[in-house]
């Protein structure tokens, strides 16, 4: 066992913000305080969101496999949407707009955030609780509310909205374009809502990070994953304002009859649309200024869990561990500074390329190094298997993948040609969507003892993996060889362009349906999993099952309600002080001292 | 298990690259220069970053077999290399952002346009495009080669004015309107894109130029195709529930096929 170190002023400071137990069901389990409660909150409502997400995409399959054919079920669930089990064109349309904005909102930057590093931030400094714990409570709360508005949109009159989930004015802002009404509404509400709960997490993550960390915990010796929160925290608090205010000007345009994004001269069906004066490259250029930083919320976390876990399970330190940190610094900072790249073909100034471009191919170079020394950490190491591991490999090669077909669409000329094709949809799918959630899924099993005190069926875990990890790459590899033909995105059915019946996109379609149904077979199999390992799962009372050496694996599992049971924590290392020589054990935890790590030798450096 | 995972990540970097190199699904044949031009830059990217994809996968697939098996002995202990840390910040960068700057004299030749009127200059066809849903529709300014007024209040879809052209305005009578692109082989023609309501995107694939039309601004984009043949104009920019097939054509014709087609256009006028 490890011991805990307290320091006297520490624990003074614990002290004064330490909040009682709370004792009845509502306030320990629904509005609860406790960053341990708000994180499983956040984490439930992202597994609930993502299983809606992936039934939608599934429907977006169907229908591109099937647009004309009656799918037996189908006409009973969606009386309106798909009258004999038919789905109409402006069904899939909003099927595509919905999983997008579910997924990205609800899912990408929920989970890794609000989920994990509510849980583990905290923890991972030795802190007994968020800065703010009200706070954090309205943040989730706030977001449940934002997700029950998104839902709501399915069951209004019209349904819901089909603008895609980038929302691009006039068809997003004047309800003539789509015959469509508060669907759209309830969508813009829903986004608002959201952006305050971001906003308010992100001050939270921030203060935290910079003023609880226990004695001895330099930002240095940080774990990276309190890197990539506090970054990603950064990012959230810079770009969902613009995101807020771009929403609240949106709603505006479609209920009371501002034309900040609608233009004057509008004719719709003979009819003059009464606007004038706005611009519709004005939302894009809001939209993308949250948008692109938006990529890096949903996916920096998944970065510092991989770094975390990586060296974990390859019993080495972190090769280059500053490097990565002003690696993650680096990409965070370019990331608001390429939004133009989204719109190289908007009608924006073309002089503005040239410096997207050149800015957006320096992201390219952080992204590098991060890749260099995930595989640098690894080499050299004694690699144990395990499911979160495998996750994490299977990380490192999505992000490389996904990551490279940037290149080519950071580029404006030969963006032109491959601007809204499946090549993009391919691109953000392998590095913002499934890489990310390969990290979810990563940290998910190796926190699981940490959170429920018990461990997930470790050979489903595997199962799982390999069926998603070849699963994903058969959905989205061949979305390349759709951008090359140039299939466009978005498009209900394939029938109405001729060269895409010649030159086969069905027969990729119906492969690519096929593959997505087989991976979300295996997503069944992981909820399965989840479910029986959070009641049934063999019990791990080990507080440190992974062998790992930063904070959370000095508690018991699951935590305390203050997590360090009254003690405060010292750390007198860096987090990933694996296989150090001379030591018995391969791993030095961040809270032991030179004499608890080598025995009885005398500390060679002093704290 | 680490023989396991190493084979599973090379596989699918073979399966993943094997069409790339078979050429199995293709951009359809580029018929201008600067299409060329920029299936060069591709042509470029590709063969570089096909080189990082398939290396940086072999490597990770190897470093994960080499030092995932049984083995005496503990891990190294290293914090990391700053040598080879600059190597490889200083190689991506000179790779990553040379790749953008050898493309961007393409962009200017096709992007730089600086046209404020609509006035036609010697010796270019202009075509007047107005997207609107789920349709395309072609203005050439006639014999006199000057484009007529429009007037929102004589738009009229029924009556086949969708753009609300006025026939007594200046240079508005011989205007022609046509859902359909005809133009002539090596001849420059310089569009301006326009939309009545949402956002749309005119592509031509075998142009490998596309631009969004948008309300109240106008675009442009210029090419000089130089095969002839039937190609396809694609929306692509999403337009509203019939945004899949608002789809239209693009004829490259022999100068003789083209007059004899603006003949026959306009004498449907009077």
């Amino acid at each position: 066992m490890t011991e805990v170190q307290v320091s006297e002023e520490v624990a003074e400071y614990t002290e004064v913000h330490r909040h009682p137990e709370p004792k009845s069901f509502i306030w320990k389990y629904i509005f609860s305080v406790d960053h341990k409660v708000i994180g499983i909150q956040y984490l439930m409502l992202a597994v609930a969101a993502v299983f809606v997400g992936m039934f939608l995409s599934l429907l977006v399959r169907l229908r591109l496999v099937w647009p004309e054919e009656s799918i037996p079920l189908l006409g009973q669930l969606f009386p309106i949407g798909a009258p004999d089990g038919v789905m109409t064109p402006e069904f899939y349309l909003a099927m595509l707009t919905m999983h997008g904005t579910i997924m990205v909102f609800m899912v990408l930057t929920t989970a890794p955030q609000g989920g994990f590093g509510n849980y583990f931030l905290p923890i991972q400094i030795g802190a007994a609780d968020m800065a703010f714990p009200r706070l954090n409570m309205l943040s989730f709360w706030s977001t449940f509310v934002s997700f029950m508005l998104l839902l709501a949109a399915f069951f209004v009159e019209g349904g819901a909205p089909w603008s895609g989930w980038t929302g691009y004015p006039p068809l997003s802002a004047v309800p003539e374009a789509t015959v469509q009404g508060f669907g759209q509404d309830l969508w813009v509400a829903s986004i608002a809502v959201f952006c305050i709960a971001s906003l308010l997490g992100a001050l939270n993550f921030i203060v935290t990070t910079l003023d609880l960390r226990a004695k001895g915990l330099t930002m240095f010796r940080m774990p990276l994953t309190c890197w990539t929160w506090f970054v990603t925290a950064i990012l959230g608090l810079l770009a969902f304002g613009v995101l807020l205010a771009a929403g609240v000007l949106l709603l505006m345009d479609r209920n009371v009859g501002t034309s900040f994004f609608v233009p004057g001269g509008l004719v719709i069906s003979d009819k003059q649309i009464d606007h004038s004066g706005g611009s519709p490259i004005l939302w894009q250029h809001l939209f993308w200024f949250f948008g692109h930083p938006e990529v890096y919320i949903a996916i920096l976390p998944g970065m510092g869990v991989t770094s975390h876990i990586l060296s974990t399970f390859a019993r080495k330190t972190v090769f280059g561990y500053k490097a990565m940190v002003y690696a993650v610094l680096a990409i965070g900072f370019l990331g608001f500074v390429v939004w133009g790249h989204h719109m190289f073909v908007s009608g924006m100034s073309p002089y503005s390329a040239f410096v997207f471009s050149i800015l957006t191919m320096c992201i390219g170079v952080p992204s590098a190094i991060k890749t260099f020394n995930w595989i640098g950490t690894m080499w050299g190491g004694k690699i144990r298997f395990t499911s979160p591991m495998l996750f994490s490999i299977g990380f490192v090669s999505l992000f490389v993948t996904g990551g490279i077909s940037g290149i080519f669409l950071g580029q404006p000329t030969i963006d032109l040609f491959f601007h809204d094709t499946y090549f993009v949809v391919a691109h953000f799918h392998l590095i913002m969507g499934v890489a990310a959630i390969f990290g979810m899924f990563a940290g998910l099993i190796f926190w699981f003892p940490k959170m429920f005190g018990r461990m997930m069926d470790e050979r489903l875990n595997k199962i799982h993996f390999w069926m998603t990890f070849v699963g994903v790459y058969a959905i989205f590899g061949p979305m390349h060889y759709l951008g090359m033909m140039p299939h466009p995105r978005r498009y209900a059915e394939i029938t109405s362009v001729d060269y895409l019946e010649a030159m086969g996109a069905a027969d990729l379609h119906l492969f690519i349906t096929a593959a997505a149904i087989l991976t979300i077979l295996a997503q069944f199999l992981f909820l399965f999993n989840l479910i029986k390992s959070i009641f049934k799962g063999k019990e791990c009372r080990d507080p440190n099952p992974w062998e790992a050496t930063t904070l959370e694996w000095t508690i018991s599992s699951p935590p305390p309600h203050d997590n360090f049971a009254g003690k405060v924590p010292h750390v007198y290392r860096g987090a990933y002080d694996f296989s150090l020589p001379g030591t018995k054990r391969d791993f030095a935890m961040q809270c032991n001292n030179d004499e608890a790590v080598f025995g009885s030798r005398p500390a060679s450096s002093g704290d | 298990m680490s023989l396991l995972t190493a084979v599973v990540v090379w596989l699918i970097t073979l399966a993943i690259s094997i069409p790339f190199v078979t050429r199995t699904w293709w951009m359809p044949e580029a018929i201008t220069d600067i299409g060329r031009l920029i299936d060069e830059s591709f042509m470029v990217t590709l063969a570089i970053t096909g080189f990082i994809f398939v290396v940086a996968q072999v490597a990770l697939g190897y470093t994960v077999w080499k030092y995932g098996r049984k083995s005496d002995g503990s891990a190294d202990y290293t914090h990391g290399n700053n040598k080879l840390e600059i190597l490889w910040t200083a190689a991506a960068s000179v790779i990553f952002v040379g790749l953008t700057l050898t493309g961007f004299s393409v962009w200017a030749e096709t992007r730089f346009i600086d046209r404020r009127s609509m006035e036609p200059s010697e010796g270019r066809l202009m075509i007047e495009v107005t997207g609107q849903q789920f349709v395309w529709n072609m203005r050439y300014p006639g014999e006199d080669n000057q484009f007529g007024p429009t007037d929102i209040n004589l738009i009229d879809d029924a009556a086949g004015n969708p753009v609300g052209l006025d026939r007594d305005g200046p240079g508005g009578a011989d205007d022609i309107m046509v859902p359909e692109m005809r133009v002539p082989v090596n001849r420059e023609v310089e569009l301006a894109l326009k939309s009545k309501d949402v956002l749309h995107n005119f592509f031509v694939p075998e142009l490998r130029i596309k631009l969004d039309t948008v309300p109240g601004l106008v675009g442009t984009l210029r090419f000089k195709a130089d095969k002839e043949g039937k190609y396809e104009i694609v929306c692509s920019e999403l337009c509203g529930l019939g945004h899949y097939k608002m789809r239209s054509f693009l004829y490259v014709v022999s100068e003789e096929e083209y007059d004899a087609w603006m003949e026959e256009q306009a004498s449907y006028l009077f």
